[in-house]
């Protein structure tokens, strides 16, 4: 099957540049190559995603049965807080920067990234703005504790763990902004002669326009958290009552960056799991150019539908039902989309290895959450349903089964690409199965207490809802312990000398398994390729 | 990588870093934006109308609950009637009792709040103590007046209002 084994790309192989690379931590630290810096990034991408996952599993301990058992309520306030902004600012949207920077150079058959050394600050900023918002824990008044949004009034009043934070938050947006600059500029200039836009596989257009979104958003959350900055230390009342400020005026500013923000985090997973899903059913894409257009529109009408996370404020019911339409209207490229990857495996001689499992649970659960996202798009029902079980079960169908599983899909797809090693396809689908049955038993329970009433963000509860939370710390616990197998399975893979074929999928056809061997040398490219 | 790249991919990054920077304003000028708009579908804090000449629909009534409270401020606040019923379009004033026990000056500023929310359109005031910053000595106790009318363009309805006052101590203003 890789009877095309890539002569091209032996040609880079063997590393023959004159100069010297640093080796140790100061080959990690001065790094200007797009491969080390993906390395980075996906590493520390899952260093946050273990820290966030110990505060998700005390939280549920706490929740496993009513009472209070483990924890204080405003240290239960403060684990909500920093897991979501933990898992939101440091693993997926780290790890898609981590993919960003390994994949697009070579699917596009560019050397490296437009501003090497830009790229390493990208990385190097991530890092200090983590142990802040880590270390904010530890200060006088514990960490953040007025939920990922960072709402006023209470964010004004709170320690200065607010402030570590604010200044977290803003080394962070520094970061996406140079990251984005990099890929959009990377993307438009360096693409291969003959690699044209629609050509590009959609893995690099999601990101594309993903980094459009970020440069048009990060700097609104900036300044959204600059003003609290000033409403707390400078004497300003932008949010503050007290000053004739409104703090309803922070959710618009804050949702006009997080409704596109949390496309951010969706939009590479629909640039993966379009890679996957036609290299294991052996068809090429659906679609191809209805999925760009679909990405691009999910991606400007997700800038008219913020009003939908403050149904309850009190907008004018001609907003509501805005927000409502243009919510509603966001449906219809989605499903666009899902229609294109059923369609690709449509009569297509399809294989279950890890990565197509993945994306099919990928495909499955995501559907799942963009159904009850409509549900909670409508307005009257949205007003009985806002801050309750419901919505964190929705955001955690689209954002772990949807974002997540598709990053545990590209990591499997990827692996042998970037280690020349096979992983244990056995311990992949054990991670897989146990990932999938937790995950549903953690989180398909929290519509029932959604709809039963039960509130989001309190440490305790009434005791009809007890049995449902049992379950879903259990659920919990399973999805949080195997996620060690995942980690087993990457070490043991770049650890088994098991070399793979320079082809091990055959399905795959884009540049990077085309025309380089398995794995991907250190340079790459440097000599342009031609596409036909 | 050549000279000819390099400029291009430099002016790609300034186009760039141009829209980051016109977003960063955005961002700051959505407070203005946001005022403007609130001010124009009338979602404000009760409008502040001169005296006008008012038609009073003597055909119905509507009941104003009157509230008051202080944010993390040891201020004495209340209303000097628990509530009152007024037909829409008449003139009507209330007077509340503020007791500074702090044993120093405080500037404080007091916001207003309407439920059912909508509500807040319908009250057109012509004085309030809200309109500006009050300073109260140590000890300090004063009674302060709202002149206002429910609109008769209120909704039939609209039965209940409730009508709070919350005093915060005004930031970087306290002596
Ligand atoms: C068909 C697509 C979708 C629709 C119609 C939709 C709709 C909604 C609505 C109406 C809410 C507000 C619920 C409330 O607070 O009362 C919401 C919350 C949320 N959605 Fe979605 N959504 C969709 C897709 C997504 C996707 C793809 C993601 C992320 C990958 C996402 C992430 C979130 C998050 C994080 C929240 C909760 C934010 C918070 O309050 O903390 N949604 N969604
Ligand atoms: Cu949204």
């Amino acid at each position: 099957m890789s009877a095309a084994a890539p002569a091209h790309g032996h040609d880079h192989s063997h590393d023959e540049h004159a100069h010297a690379h640093p080796t140790g931590l100061k080959r990690w630290l001065f790094t200007t190559n797009h491969k080390d810096i993906g390395t980075l990034y996906l590493w520390f991408s899952f260093v946050m995603f273990l820290t966030g996952g110990v505060m998700a599993l005390l939280i549920r301990a706490e929740l496993f049965q009513p009472g209070l058992q483990f924890v204080n309520p405003e240290f239960f306030n403060s684990l909500t807080t920093v897991h979501g902004l933990v898992m939101v600012f440091g693993a997926i949207m780290p790890a898609w920067v981590g993919f960003a920077n390994w994949l697009i150079p070579m699917q596009i058959g560019a050397p490296d990234m437009a501003f090497p050394r830009m790229n390493n600050w990208s990385f190097w900023l991530v890092v200090p703005a983590a142990i802040l918002l880590v270390a904010s824990f530890f200060v006088p008044g514990g960490a953040a504790a007025s939920g990922w949004t960072l709402y006023p009034p209470l964010i004004i009043q709170q320690g200065m763990s607010i402030d570590m934070t604010i200044l977290a938050v803003h080394i962070l947006g520094a970061s996406s902004i140079m990251g984005s600059i990099n890929i959009i500029t990377t993307i438009l200039n360096l693409r291969a002669p003959g690699m044209t836009l629609m050509k590009m596989p959609l893995f690099a257009w999601t990101w594309l326009i993903t980094a459009y979104l970020l440069i048009a958003v990060m700097p609104v959350l900036a300044g959204a958290v600059t003003m609290l900055l000033t409403d707390r230390h400078f004497g300003t009342s932008f949010f503050n009552a007290a000053g004739g400020g409104d703090p309803t005026m922070f959710m618009h500013i804050f949702w006009f960056f997080g409704h596109p923000e949390v496309y951010i985090m969706i939009l590479p997973a629909f640039g993966v799991v379009s890679a996957i899903i036609p290299a294991f059913a052996r068809k090429p894409l659906f679609g191809y150019a209805s999925m760009v257009y679909a990405t691009a529109s999910i991606a400007i009408l997700s800038f008219i539908v913020w009003g939908h996370h403050m149904f309850t404020v009190g907008m004018p019911a001609a907003g509501n039902l805005f927000f409502m339409y243009a919510t509603m209207l966001i449906a219809v490229p989605t499903g666009v989309k899902i229609f294109n990857w059923i369609a690709t495996m449509w009569k297509g001689s399809m294989t279950f290895e890890t990565p197509m499992l993945f994306s099919i649970g990928f495909l499955c659960l995501f559907t799942i959450g963009g159904f009850s996202g409509l549900v909670l798009a409508i307005t009257p029902v949205d007003i009985t349903l806002h801050n309750t079980y419901y919505v964190v079960a929705h955001f955690h169908y689209v954002l772990v089964s949807g974002a997540l599983f598709a990053i545990f899909a590209g990591v499997y797809f990827w692996l042998p690409k970037w280690t020349g090693n096979m992983y244990h396809e056995g311990l992949g689908k054990l991670h897989f199965w146990l990932s999938v049955i937790g995950f549903n038993i953690a989180f398909f329970p929290q519509h029932f207490l959604g709809l039963a009433g039960m509130p989001r963000r309190i440490p305790d509860y009434a005791l009809q809802f007890a049995e449902w939370n049992l379950w879903s710390s259990v659920g919990a616990f399973l999805f949080g312990f195997s996620q060690l197998v995942f980690l087993y399975v990457v070490i043991e893979c770049i650890r088994s000398g098991r070399k793979c074929e320079d082809r091990p999928w055959e399905g795959a056809d884009s540049l990077e398994w085309t025309h380089l061997p398995c794995p991907a040398p250190y340079h790459t490219f440097e000599t342009v390729p031609e596409v036909k | 990588m050549d000279a000819a790249l390099d400029a291009r991919n430099r002016q790609t990054m300034r186009k760039l870093l141009v829209v980051a920077a016109a977003m960063l304003g955005f961002g700051f000028a959505m407070v203005p934006i946001y005022r403007q708009y609130c001010e124009a579908v009338g979602i404000t804090q009760g409008r502040v109308v001169g005296a006008t000449n008012t038609q009073v629909d003597a055909s119905r009534s509507v009941t104003v609950e009157l509230l008051a409270s202080s944010a993390g401020l040891p201020w004495r606040f209340e209303a000097l009637e628990r509530e009152l019923r007024l037909h829409p379009g008449q003139l009507a004033t209330v007077n509340y009792r503020v007791v500074n026990t702090l044993g120093r000056p405080v500037t404080a500023h007091a916001v207003m709040n309407a439920a059912p929310s909508y509500a807040a359109q319908y009250i057109e005031k012509q004085a309030c103590f809200c309109f500006s910053d009050q300073t109260l000595a140590a000890g300090e106790e004063r009674v302060m007046p709202v002149v206002f009318l429910v609109s008769p363009k209120a909704p039939k309805d609209l039965g209940t209002i409730s009508l709070s006052y919350t005093f915060f101590e005004s930031p970087g203003r306290a002596s």
